[in-house]
């Protein structure tokens, strides 16, 4: 029997009904019931909607996913969770299928001003940091994947950073999918609060078990305070059959700093979407991204900044290459509001297309409702800098070197922008692995 | 070493070089000068093999081979090397990796054993210090956010480092303070030998007062129109090029 998806997870929501609770207030259940009904009236969105039209999650729609509970190979599990681990100084978080795993986590010794807690332990809280905070960017409507997640979620981190404190060591999130012999379904929900003059370094890293099949489907809101600044980097290396779907929601608060920079190599279908909002003038943002994907993979990113307060900037650069019949996806919206006057946004997309078969499908959006703004946005899709090819064959460099010193370098350069030593390390090793440059 | 034999080329359905002549031993310095659109970097980016340029006749030998007919890595695997006049900025790639790159490349091309990273690190240092070059400009990306100065500069330092039989130097003096001048000249000089060949493109003397040549040749409208030695140069630095234009009109 083929199940469509919608069907299944409409199965299990039928099967739960209102019977299980995971014990949590009621303002979680109705968010979750809200989801649920979201999803259940939409379902998948299929390519006749705007928003993904280049992007055909019918494979996703079409497979059977058991709604991930417990851990699935703990053995496994263990060792991707360490081939991931970055740094031993890190305050660490590992979640298997969504769950939190604590023993898999290092926050023995957090530095003060620091909370870290997984989400269903928060939710248990009496000074709970999510309440009133989860569920307030992420609106269910705005994706069918984010009524799914919110429908489902059963687990996620939640971290906070004091007013003033500047957290030292690296923190990193570790996002482990497995479910040996069942196709699973994972649903992190996450939060993350700075407060006002706050300073943090935070890594997302997602793996799974090679060759699985899976749903990873995380939904992110985060928080800055005035004068907080963020640095967030996002590695997903999923299994490369396995579907990617991430939301990341921005709010900052006057003169915040959000850096993101993302770096996609896994999954058959990744999708990933990051949304800020600024709430308050002299804010800035920076989007810096860079996509490695071959076979038939396809990544998918986009990009929405609500430029909605005076004297904001958004720099935002996002970076592909492309083998085989692989094909991207960048859309990047910058929406500056009546108000936003003296907005300052860059935005750039450049994509290498190292076979004819493979596809990139750009697209700009640029909403401009005030007049004294400077907004710039270029994207180049192309082969490799016949000038910079020249000067190197010019210098004895064979053609065939000489290319991929070029990939190399087109790539590196996202790399360098990287500003966290260990994180910086292992990026470079996995591009020297992909796009190396030979030993000269 | 070189033998230029009524080379023509062009670029699109522009006719910029109509049939040059020119003969260059080892151990000479030639300098070519003329006028702005004369067509000097023309043939110095023909002769290292840029492919927008299309040769329509002529032929050119190199060491008894025919040089038109050799890929770009090639012809610098064999010893020619350009200067250019604008170096291309490669972001992402190291000064240092792409020095070393292009030194073993030659050294796979030649059959020579590879050079030893400590070998390497001497020279490299060694050669930076005569061009008063930072050691923290090798870790930098190729040419990026280098001033003029400092990009002609790095040219002259990848010269010293590869050791090329004929080089080709594109308009090198400009953008370059005198004293940047001199350093650039006295990194050229170092390579004057009697196995070495020098053509230096130029449109102002300046350059020749520190790089003495012993032939001046003088381009204009795609062909040398006259030739003589370093006097040459100063008669053209006192008379300025218009008296080329009526040369070239009544001839």
């Amino acid at each position: 029997m083929i199940v469509t998806e919608t069907t299944s997870f409409q199965e299990h929501f039928e099967r739960i009904g209102q019977t299980e609770s995971a014990g949590w207030p009621d303002w979680v259940t109705e968010l979750q019931a809200a989801g649920q009904r979201r999803f259940s009236q939409v379902g998948f969105p299929t390519t006749k909607a705007e928003d993904w039209r280049f992007t055909n999650v019918s494979a996703i729609a079409k497979h059977s996913f058991a709604i991930a509970t417990a851990a699935g190979d703990a053995r496994l599990a263990t060792e991707l969770a360490g081939q991931a681990t970055l740094d031993d100084q890190a305050v660490r978080l590992v979640f298997v299928n969504g769950q939190f795993a604590a023993d898999l986590s290092d926050t023995a010794t957090l530095p003060v001003g620091l909370t870290v807690r997984n989400l269903a332990n928060d939710l248990d809280a009496d000074d709970s940091i999510a309440t009133g905070r989860l569920g307030r960017q992420a609106a269910v409507e705005r994706s069918p994947f984010t009524a799914l997640n919110t429908a489902l979620f059963r687990d996620g981190v939640v971290v906070q950073v004091a007013d003033g404190a500047t957290i030292e060591p690296l923190v990193q999130l570790i996002f482990v999918t497995t479910g040996g012999e069942t196709a699973v379904a994972s649903s992190a929900r996450n939060l993350v609060a700075l407060g006002r003059e706050s300073r943090l370094r935070l890594v997302e890293t997602h793996v799974g078990a090679p060759g699985e099949t899976y749903l990873a489907n995380h939904v992110t809101e985060i928080e800055l305070g005035d004068n907080a600044v963020l640095d967030h980097h996002k590695l997903q290396g999923d299994s490369i059959a396995a579907f990617h779907i991430a939301s990341t929601h921005v709010s900052q608060a006057a003169s915040s700093v959000y850096r993101n920079h993302y770096f996609a190599f896994g999954a058959s279908l990744s999708r990933n979407e990051i949304l800020c909002y600024h709430g308050g003038e002299d804010v800035e943002t920076v989007l810096n991204g860079l996509y490695l994907v071959s076979g038939t993979q396809l990544a998918d990113c986009r990009t929405r900044i609500d430029h909605a307060m005076p004297n904001c900037r958004s720099y935002e650069m996002y970076k592909g290459i492309l083998d085989n019949q692989a094909r991207g996806v960048f859309n990047g919206k910058i929406h500056v509001h009546p108000d936003a006057q003296k907005t300052d946004a860059k935005q750039s997309n450049q994509a290498l297309l190292l076979s004819d078969d493979a596809v990139i499908d750009t697209k700009p959006e640029l909403e401009i409702y005030a007049d004294d703004v400077r907004c710039t946005h270029g994207a180049t899709v192309g082969e490799l800098d016949d000038r910079a090819l020249f000067y190197l064959r010019s210098r004895g460099i064979p053609e065939s070197l000489a290319r991929k010193i070029l990939i190399f370098a087109f790539a590196n350069d996202v790399v360098q922008g990287v500003k966290v030593a260990p994180l910086k390390k292992h990026l470079e090793s996995i591009l020297l692995a992909d796009h190396g440059l030979p030993n000269v | 070493m070189l033998e230029i034999k009524n080379l023509s080329a062009r670029s699109e359905d522009t006719e910029i070089l109509k049939g040059i002549n020119l003969s260059v031993k080892a151990g000479e310095v030639h300098a070519i000068m003329g006028p702005n659109g004369s067509g000097k970097s023309t043939l110095a980016h023909v002769l290292a093999g840029r492919e927008d340029y299309e040769v329509t006749s002529g032929e050119v030998t190199y060491e008894g081979q025919d040089l038109l007919a050799m890929e770009i890595e090639e012809r610098a695997a064999e010893g020619v090397f350009l200067a250019y006049q604008y170096p291309v900025e490669i972001p992402g790639v190291s000064n240092k990796y792409f020095l070393k790159a292009a030194i073993n490349s030659i050294r796979k091309y030649q059959k020579q054993p590879l050079i030893k990273t400590s070998e390497f690190l001497d020279l490299l240092k060694s050669n930076l210090a005569k061009l008063g070059m930072d050691k923290e400009m090798m870790e930098r990306s190729v040419n990026e956010g280098f001033s003029g100065g400092e990009k002609k500069r790095n040219e002259i330092l990848q010269m010293a480092m590869l050791q090329p039989k004929l080089a080709l130097l594109d308009e090198t003096d400009s953008g370059l303070d005198i004293d940047a001048l001199k350093i650039v000249a006295e990194g050229v000089n170092a390579l004057r030998s009697p196995e070495r060949a020098i053509v230096v493109v130029t449109h102002y003397q300046r350059l020749l007062d520190y790089i003495v040549p012993d032939f001046v040749h003088v381009l204009s409208g795609g062909k040398i129109v006259r030739s003589g030695d370093r006097t040459l140069a100063l008669e053209l630095e006192s008379q300025g090029y218009a008296f080329l234009e009526a040369e070239t009109a009544s001839a």
